[in-house]
């Protein structure tokens, strides 16, 4: 198992090892945010920056685990590939909303 | 090289993903007198279809595990259980979308109502057609063994399912959890 081969298999691969560890992580992160609103314990805002703090946790696990995204050589271009993406997005739905909300405020001031 | 023109489609499935979020925030709070997500949405029902696929996120690892190992059975055995579970979640979803719109809460109800029935639907679909693809892949490797093209092929699908529970994630956050506070 622990040969050379193998070693470097499970740079890009995963092994039941991380694979556990991942799901595991995975559980936990879902657990939690769901268990806070089912049974709200927490004030509203708290509870929601928890619940958005979590679901960022669990897609770097995802992303890490499963998809494999990490800083090997092999994985370079997709990761760039990945961050010029999460810029798009940023630019895409953060402008959008901000678009949208400030035409719904002084749609509302009117 | 294939892999990785794949993982270019997902990014652009990522942006398509994120203009259906952005165009679900905006609607979010459109009830038009109908119902808002505290009042429809059952999270219970909700965790039971992120078990599902968070179960078969790992029973897919176990595929490819077996796969590299060149295990033919093993990975026809993994696929099927993973093709179960992401059956399941469809099962759950349609039936879900079926019991809104029996109690006349459709996606013409309200905006809020139609950017959920379209962010939702949309990654149902999705899993749907990995569901297909899967299906495909079980009888390819059922038939010519672990080929090269059949390691290329799976090792696509599996970005692929990975990537669709990593949107759910979103999705229940998003649309569930933050919808019911």
């Amino acid at each position: 198992m622990a040969n050379a081969h193998n070693e470097h298999a499970e740079g890009s691969h995963g092994s039941v090892k991380s694979y556990a560890i991942g799901f595991v992580l995975s559980v936990i992160l879902t657990l939690i945010p769901f268990g806070l609103v089912m049974y709200p314990t927490l004030p509203k805002d708290m509870t929601v920056l928890i619940v958005v703090a979590f679901a960022v946790i669990q897609i770097v696990v995802h992303l890490y685990y499963f998809l494999h995204l990490d800083r090997s050589p092999e994985q370079r271009e997709n990761v760039s590939a990945f961050l010029f993406t999460g810029l798009v997005i940023a630019l895409l739905v953060g402008l959008s909303l901000w678009i949208m909300f400030s035409i719904h405020t002084s749609m509302m001031a009117k | 090289m294939t892999v990785f023109g794949f993982w270019l489609y997902l990014m652009t499935d990522c942006i398509l993903f994120a203009s259906i979020f952005a165009a679900y925030a905006v609607l979010s709070g459109n009830f038009a007198g109908g119902p808002s997500g505290h009042d429809i949405f059952e999270l219970p029902y909700v965790l039971a279809e992120t078990a599902l696929l968070l179960f078969s996120s790992i029973t897919f690892g176990f595929a490819m595990l077996q796969m590299y190992k060149g295990n033919k059975n093993g990975v026809l055995a993994w696929l099927a259980v993973t093709f179960l579970l992401g059956l399941g979640f469809i099962v759950m979803e349609v039936n879900e979308f079926h019991l809104l719109i029996s109690e006349g809460f459709g996606p013409q109800r309200s905006g809020f109502l139609s950017g959920f029935f379209a962010l939702v639907g949309t990654h149902g679909l999705h899993v749907t057609g990995g569901l297909i693809w899967m299906a495909v892949m079980m009888y390819q490797i059922q038939k010519k063994g672990i080929t090269g093209s059949a390691k290329t092929r799976m090792g696509c699908l599996s970005l692929f399912w990975h990537f669709l529970d990593v949107v759910w994630i979103c999705v229940f956050t998003v649309v569930y959890l933050l919808g019911v506070l």
